[in-house]
Formats: C-alpha cells, structure tokens, sequence
C-alpha cells in the first residue's frame, strides 16, 4: 500500500518556483498564519484531495518529458512539511527517475523526519518571511529563529537554497530588509540566489469566496520602481 | 540539362529531371549558430514598408477593403503591371494593377462575387455579369448536382465551409521550380508528358489527364507572359538570389492572380533560396543586408495578397486571411538539419517589417532542430505571437524531407502531393442528432436515419453510442459523396492551371476532411458516462438541454478516463470515412481544425451535456473547452498530444496562451522555458502548437479601442490575424479562452 498523502491542487506548469520547467503540487495544510498568505485554501488540514504515492507519482511522470536539463517538481503549499512521510516516499520514487526535485517551505520544523527528507531534495526554496522575531510571531506566527536553524542545516548539509522574500510595502520594503538577506547570504553559501517577490492582492477573491478576511487588502503592490531599488541593494 | 545559371552549383539528379529536393540536398548550408549574423532593414524597404502601413490604414479605414477593380475578371495576364513605389522595389508584380485593388474572380461562383462587391459598396460590371450568364461556374456545377440530403445537411449547419463556392485552396505549386528550371524546362516536360499518353486507351481517367495537361501547359505560356509585362524573361533558370526571389514570386503571384482558393500557400522557399544567397555571397554580389532586404521585400509582398471575400466568408474564416503558408526549418532524411541562415532572415521580417499574420510563419519542430535556432523562434514567438510549430518528426515519416503546410495544419510533399479541401462537420451537433433521432433542434431539418427521440430519464452511455455509430456512418458515407460532387466540379469548372502545373504530373491526392466541435462532443460523451445526464425535451419532443448532475472529467486534464473517448472517437471517425471511395481515388485524411469557425458552429448547435449552452462557442481545433483545464497547461498539452496522428494525417490544431509571467521571470528564462514546453509537446507525439504569449488585458485593451492597437497580431487555429479584423464576436471568444497563468 502506497501512503496517502492530502495535496490541495497539482499544476502542471509553473516558472516560478525553481529553475526550469516545473510541476508544482500544493500541499494541503499550514501551521502558520501569514497575513500576506495568498494561498488561504491550502492552510486548513480538514480540506484538500487524498492522494496515494503512486497516483502522484504517475501523474508528475508525464510530465517529466517537459522538464529538461533544469526543470522538475516542486513541492509547495501548505506547508510541505507537515507530510514527511508521504514526501519522503514520493520523493525517493521521483529521485530514482531522475526528476529534479525542490521543496517551497518556512522551514518551521527541523527534525531527524525532516532531515530525512532532505536528504533527497535539490533545491530549497526558503521563505524568510521577516528581518526580526516579533514581526514573525505577529504576522506568521513562527520565529526568525526557527527560520535560522533550518537554513544553516541546509548549509551544513550543503543543500542548495534559494531565500525568497515577500515585499510587502510597510513591513519588509526598507532597506534593513535588504541588508539583512545579504547578511544571510554572507553567512551561509548554501545561498544560491536570493528573490524579492513583490506582494498582490490578488488573492483577495479567493479569501472573499472562503468567507476569511484578508488583511491586507487595502496594501499596494510595491511599485516596480521600488522593486527594482531593492534588487539593486541585493549583493 | 545544362545552364550557365547553375554554375557553382553541385549537379546530381535534378539536372536530369525536374527535382528541387534533390537540387536542396546537394546544394544547401545547413547553419547551427546563433541570429548574430542578422541585419536589419535597407532604407528601400523601410521607405516600402511605411508606403504599406499608410495603404494599410486607408484599407481599415474603408471598412477592410481598399479597392475593387469590377471591370476585370482576375486571371494571370488580366492586368497591367502594378508598383507600390517602382523606385524602391526589387522584387515587382502585384496582383491587380493598384496595391491592395482586389480582383474579381467569379469562377467559383458568380453569386459569391456579386455579394462579396455590394458588401463593400460596389456593383459587379454589366460586363462580367453578362459574360457569366454565359458560363458555368464552380458553385453552378456543384449545385446542379447535390442532391437534397446534401443540401439539408449544409443547410443545418452539419457540414459546413464546403468550398462549393470559392476557390478550394490548399494546393501548393513548387513555385522554386520556376527559379530553378526556368518556365521553358517546365513546358517541354508538361509537352512530353501529353506525348507519353498518346497510345493509352482513350479512357475517363486519359482524357481527363490529357485536358489538365493542356490546361497546365497554356498556364505556364501565360506565367511567362505575365512576367514579360514586368521586364523579365523567365523563360530560362535565374541567375542569381535576385532572380530567384522575383522568379518564385511571379510563379505565386500567378497563382493568387488565377485562383482564390481558401488557402493560398506557399510553400517551403526559405532553405531553397539561401542556396542562391550563399552563391551570390561568395561571389562578391551580395552581403548580409542585401540578403535580408531580398526576404523583406518578397515579405512585403506576400503581406498585400488580398482576395475578395463576402462577410459569411469571414464568419467562417476571420480576419482576411490569406495562408500564404511558409514552412521553415526541419530535418533532412539524411539527419542534416534543414535550417539555414535563411531560415532565420525570413523569422527576422516580423522584426525588420514588425509584426504582421502573413505570410503565416511555420516552424517544423523536432528536437533535432540547432539549439540556438530553437531559442531564436522561441524569442520571437515571445516579441510577436506569430509564429506556428508543427512536429516535423511525425510528419516526415508519411511526408519526407521536402514537404510543406498548405494552410493551418495540411502536410503534403511539394509538388507531388495536392489536397481536396472538405472544410469540416460538426461533431456535436452530430451527436444532438443522434439524441434527436434525426431531427436538427436548432433548424428543425430531418435529415439521416430517422428514431424515436432518445428520452430516458437518464441517458445511458452504451445505448447512445451504439447509436451514435449508426449516425456516424450515415454522416462519412454522405460527407465522402459530397465532397466528391464537389471536386470533381472544381476540377471542371475552376481547375488551378498554373498550380498543377507546378506539380509532377503523376500527382497524388488527397481528400481531407475534418472534424469540429470536437473536445464539446468528448466532454458531452465523458459527462454521460461519468454524470448523470438527464434530457430536457420542449413541446414538440425534442431534445433541447441537459440537466447534467454530477462531476465527470473533462478533456484537457491528461486524464484518460476521458482521453480514450477522444482518441477513439478521432479513430472512428477517421476509420469510417475511409470506407467511401473518393473522387480521383484520393486518400482520405482527416484535421482537428476550425479556423475560426468554431464560434459559427457553436452558434448553430444547440446545448450540449457538457454544460456549453445553445449558441454559445465551440474551443478552436482540437483545444480542450476554456477554463475547463484545472491541472495547468502542461496538462492540457497532455490531453491534445494523444490524439493520434496516424488518425488525423491532414493536422491537429491546438492553442496556446500563456501570460508571460507564467513562462518565467525574465527574458532568458521565458525564451529556455517556452523551448522546453515545445520540445516536450512534440517528442510527446503532438501536431501542431500555434503559441501566444500575452496578457487577456492586452486583449480586453484592444477590444475596446481596436484603432489603437492595428497591428495586434494573435495565433488563433493555424493561423495568425490581426486581432483588429476580428469579428466582436471572434473576439469575445479568444478573450475568453483559457490564459494559462502564473501559479
């Protein structure tokens, strides 16, 4: 018997989580709580669509004649996470089939599950949500710390990471911002590429549909001006 | 044979018979570098082009169409010599005596011809009409001999865009065969292959040889005479590239100027001529601007074929399009790739001329192709969305290495191969009728086996397809005959002369017919056998909705629960027409492919179980219903690419649009991601990808300020239009087609 693993919805193309031509499976259920989530129907962990390994496995293969030399599957969410041992099945099939794979993740948990599991992925894609611990706690619900301790295992594991940050205009559109992605960056080489990714409203339909509300509505998406001052910052 | 114009040029078979491929094979550079080398416009051909671009907003201005000369009867030598600026050009002929003047040509019908001027504000000359009173048309002969079930299915909307009316299209002349040989050569072989006939049984099949040879042989006197008004002797090969542009075009101008067929391509020139620029180049006579100035100026005037077309036509096939088809790149037998630095000048024009539908660009696809040629169409498919793919892997096996895409999707070996054009029937309002028990509810036509109507409170799968099958039968029986009526009448009455005579004389046919409302009648078959269909009937007993409760999957998931419907009902389909035999003992083959008819033939076909309502749209091609995708565009491409190709040999249309975010973040990585997608697409066993890269707000833009966005060009199936000559309606729909976007 397979495990059964919850995901929330499988897109055959994306571009932009990971380099390449990517698969990326939306796993359902979350621990935080972002302010900024623009995917609130993948937190519950009542929802979403049962899925055995071998189901998943034999939809993402037919893709795989897509991917080429960079591309693969990405797991996001949700938090991914929080279904170790489903990935850990899955991604043991889609290694041996030479499929390139990347987890989209807080880091909120490091245990010897997680290790496990992080031992078969290529590419982290790590959100490191905020500069400090309190605007964490406030707006994720998690700490900076924690978000730490998961980046230099991948550092020490040698794990090739990508830090991506939400800029969402009055909470991480400043230059400390900035200045601490590069501090990060100095600190742990398993950083391969940092990307700033502006914050929309957009998901405000869905949260409206959901009956949730959505407490950045009224947020401006940082102007492309902005955006590219804040790239330009980046080392 | 021998010529001092083929000096440099290695000999081989084709200087003892006419054979441009074995001319390419022995002669052509094949080029694996980068677009570095490329150039932009001369001062000439910009001076041209904005000549063009005024004449073109005159054009848009009088309603869509400039001038009509109503005196003349369009035929090769039926005008004197027309200039854009005379100075500038160096490539001449136009097909009227005025830039973007449309001819008149009444051979396909006479009725077609008088409507299609009074819908433009003109009347056809007393001359014409009196001359006509006199002779039998295309759509005269057709009609005197359909017989009433034929015209109540055309009535009804099942078959419809039958070329019973207009010129068929779709025939491809090699056109290089005038540059190459020059007119003379073709002559004596059209002369010889008369004499070789002379002591064959005097039989239909002879006679009917003998009368197209005569016909071909007078052709080619004209096309010389034609060329003569210009200033050229084209009797003999050319000489250099220049020659060589002008010959092939004046063999294609004389084909637009004798027929208007639907379809009027032209070919696979690109790889043929750069063998004449290589010579030129390294003899010193010409350089890399002269060589691009060469392709722009033939573009140029590729982009003012114009024929005159009633507004029913343009219902049909939006957008005043031309297919001037031009199929570049590929794969030789021999592995050797096909492109050359002239496959990528003629992909430059949408640069150096901007961005326009014609002539309709076509890249044979297959991973063989260079790397960096893959990127350069990618790059260019990004900037204009006016480029088509098709999988130069599949089609080799049945077309070779020298065949090219008549149309939207139509492969046929050049010069050897011709096609009957069959337009297309409407699948789901084939199985309406099925429901129906022969009754069309949209125009209360009876036609085929009549039944009770089938209303059991819930339809049951097995029994509606053993019923469909009956109709299914009933329909290619019908569909093969009518299409033969009208072939052999477009033969009689509207023979394309100077086309055929650009052909081997022994030539082979095909008969292609085609299917619409295809991923419709898959999601209304898929829904009956995984919901709970429930017919809604009116007062008289008809079948006029569906209640559908209940989820069931819906093509365009790669999901093969619903999948192997459409395969097998593509093979079906395919398998059942194959059973009437054909006019000129033609092969059958079948397309997936709209053109933009898919919004007609939603129009007249009523409600179906997969939830489209009366009226409302059909998806273009073979593409899975808008919005109906949930597991992104991969998926999709997924569901199309299992159609079998051995099943539908005359093309299957899909396409695609994707906002550009969803391809990447920057410019290299959405040019290696749409190479990656293609690739993918076409080692899968797909057809053909037309590919948009744009936002629906562009769309939505242009929509409601047209005049602001005139040279928006978009893919629709198999070809590329201006988004502006679109009909609202046309519009509207692509609009609300599915965007595969950012996830």
């Amino acid at each position: 018997m397979s495990k059964i693993g919850k995901i929330s919805s499988f897109q055959s193309l994306g571009t932009v989580d990971g380099p390449g031509i990517r698969s990326v499976v939306f796993m359902q259920g979350c621990p935080l709580r972002c302010i900024c989530c623009h995917n609130p129907e993948t937190l519950g962990f009542d929802g979403g669509e049962a899925i055995s390994v071998n189901e998943l496995f034999k939809k993402i293969i037919r893709f795989k004649v897509y991917y080429g030399k960079t591309g693969g599957v990405t797991f996001s969410g949700g938090e991914p996470l929080m279904q170790p041992d489903f990935l850990i099945e899955i991604c043991k099939k889609l290694k041996a089939a030479g499929i390139h794979i990347a987890l989209d993740t807080s880091g909120c948990i490091l245990n010897d599950k997680i290790k496990k599991l992080l031992s078969l992925i290529d590419l982290v894609l790590l959100d490191v949500k905020y500069y400090d611990n309190e605007s964490y706690k406030k707006n994720a619900g998690m700490s900076l710390d924690k978000a730490i301790e998961f980046l230099s295992y991948l550092n020490e594991q040698n794990i090739d990471t990508y830090i991506r940050r939400v800029i969402i205009p009055g909470f991480t559109d400043n230059e400390m911002s900035i200045e601490h992605i590069n501090s990060l960056k100095e600190k742990y080489p398993c950083i391969k590429k940092v990307e700033l990714l502006p914050f929309h409203n957009l998901c405000i339909e869905k949260y409206e549909n959901m009956g949730l509300e959505f407490k950045l509505k009224d947020t401006p998406t940082p102007t492309s001006e902005k955006m590219e001052y804040l790239n330009s910052l980046l080392k | 044979m021998d010529f001092k114009a083929w000096e440099g040029f290695q000999s081989a078979s084709w200087t003892e018979t006419i054979n441009v491929r074995s001319f390419i094979r022995h002669n052509y550079t094949p080029y694996t570098d980068d677009a570095s080398f490329l150039c932009g416009p001369t001062e000439r051909t910009k001076i041209l082009n904005s000549k063009f671009q005024e004449l073109l907003k005159e054009e848009r201005a009088r309603g869509g169409v400039l001038d009509i000369d109503t005196e003349t009867v369009s035929s090769i030598c039926g005008y004197k010599p027309g200039y854009l600026d005379k100075e500038n050009e160096i490539i001449v002929g136009l097909q009227t005596d005025a830039p973007l003047k449309r001819g008149v040509n009444p051979f396909g019908g006479i009725r077609m011809a008088r409507s299609a001027c009074k819908a433009y504000g003109y009347e056809l000359s007393q001359k014409i009409e009196d001359h006509f009173k006199y002779k039998t048309t295309h759509n005269d002969g057709v009609f005197s001999i359909y017989t009433d079930e034929m015209k109540a299915v055309r009535h009804c909307a099942l078959l419809t865009g039958l070329p019973d009316a207009y010129g068929r299209g779709r025939i491809i002349g090699d056109y290089r065969r005038v540059a190459l040989y020059g007119v003379d050569v073709l002559i004596k072989q059209k002369i010889a292959d008369k004499k070789a006939l002379a002591d064959s049984v005097m039989d239909e099949k002879t006679i009917h040889a003998l009368q197209d040879l005569s016909k071909q042989i007078i052709a080619l006197e004209r096309l010389k005479e034609m060329a003569a008004s210009y200033g050229y002797d084209i009797s003999k090969p050319a000489t250099n590239a220049r020659e060589a542009f002008q010959w092939l075009y004046f063999g294609y101008l004389a084909a637009n100027k004798e027929q208007n067929g639907a379809a009027m391509s032209l070919g696979r020139t690109s790889t043929f001529l750069d063998i004449y620029i290589e010579r030129d180049i390294k003899r010193g006579i010409l350089d890399e601007e002269g060589a691009q100035e060469l392709f722009d100026q033939l573009v140029l005037k590729l982009r003012m074929a114009r024929h005159l077309r009633t507004p029913e036509y343009n219902d049909l096939f939006g957008g005043d399009p031309m297919w001037i088809t031009e199929s570049i790149g590929g794969t030789g037998l021999d592995n050797r790739t096909l492109v050359t630095k002239s496959s990528y000048r003629v992909l430059n024009t949408l640069r150096t001329l901007g961005p326009a539908p014609e002539p309709n660009l076509t890249v044979l696809w297959s991973q063989r192709l260079p790397d960096n040629f893959k990127k350069f169409c990618a790059e260019i498919s990004i900037e204009t969305d006016a480029i088509q793919y098709e999988n130069d892997h599949v089609m080799r096996v049945d077309y070779g290495d020298d065949y090219a895409i008549a149309c939207c999707v139509s492969a046929m070996k050049v010069g050897k191969q011709m096609q009957f054009f069959g337009a297309r029937t409407n699948l789901a309002k084939l199985l309406l009728l099925t429901l129906n028990g022969g009754v069309d509810n949209m125009f209360g036509t009876k036609v085929g086996p009549q039944m009770p109507v089938m209303d059991d409170y819930i339809l049951d799968y097995k029994k509606v397809m053993d019923r469909f099958d009956v109709y299914l039968k009933w329909l290619c029986k019908l569909y093969v005959n009518t299409m033969n009526c009208i072939h052999y009448m477009h033969d009689k009455y509207a023979y394309e002369k100077i086309q055929m005579a650009l052909h081997d004389t022994e030539v082979e046919r095909l008969m292609a017919f085609g299917v619409a409302g295809f991923s419709v009648i898959v999601d209304s078959l898929s829904a009956i056998k995984y919901a709970k269909v429930k017919p809604i009937l009116n007062n008289e007993g008809l079948i006029v909705d569906f209640e559908t409760e209940g989820d069931f999957p819906k093509f365009g998931n790669d999901d093969n629960r619903v999948d192997n419907i459409a395969t097998d009902l593509l093979h079906k389909v395919s398998e059942e027409l194959k059973k009437t035999p054909t006019y000129r003992n033609a092969k059958h083959t079948l397309s997936v492919l709209t053109i933009t008819s898919n919004v007609v033939y939603g129009k007249k076909t009523g409600s179906t179980p997969d939830g489209r309502k009366a009226g409302e749209p059909f998806a273009p091609g073979a593409n899975p219903m808008h919005n109906r995708e949930t597991n992104g565009a991969l998926a999709s491409l997924n569901s199309v690419s299992k159609l079998n190709y051995s099943d539908a040999r005359d093309g299957i249309s899909n396409t695609f649009s994707i906002v550009p975010d969803a391809l990447g973040k920057t410019k290299e990585e959405r040019i290696d991601n749409l190479a990656s997608i293609l690739n993918g697409y076409f080692l899968n066993g797909a057809h053909h990808l037309n590919v948009n890269v744009m936002n629906r707000e562009l769309l939505m833009k242009a929509y409601e300020n047209p005049e602001e966005y005139p040279n928006l060009t978009i893919r629709v199936s198999g070809y590329a239009v201006h988004f502006c000559k679109l009909s609202k309606e046309q519009q509207r729909e692509v609009i609300s087609r599915t965007f595969h976007e950012a996830v």
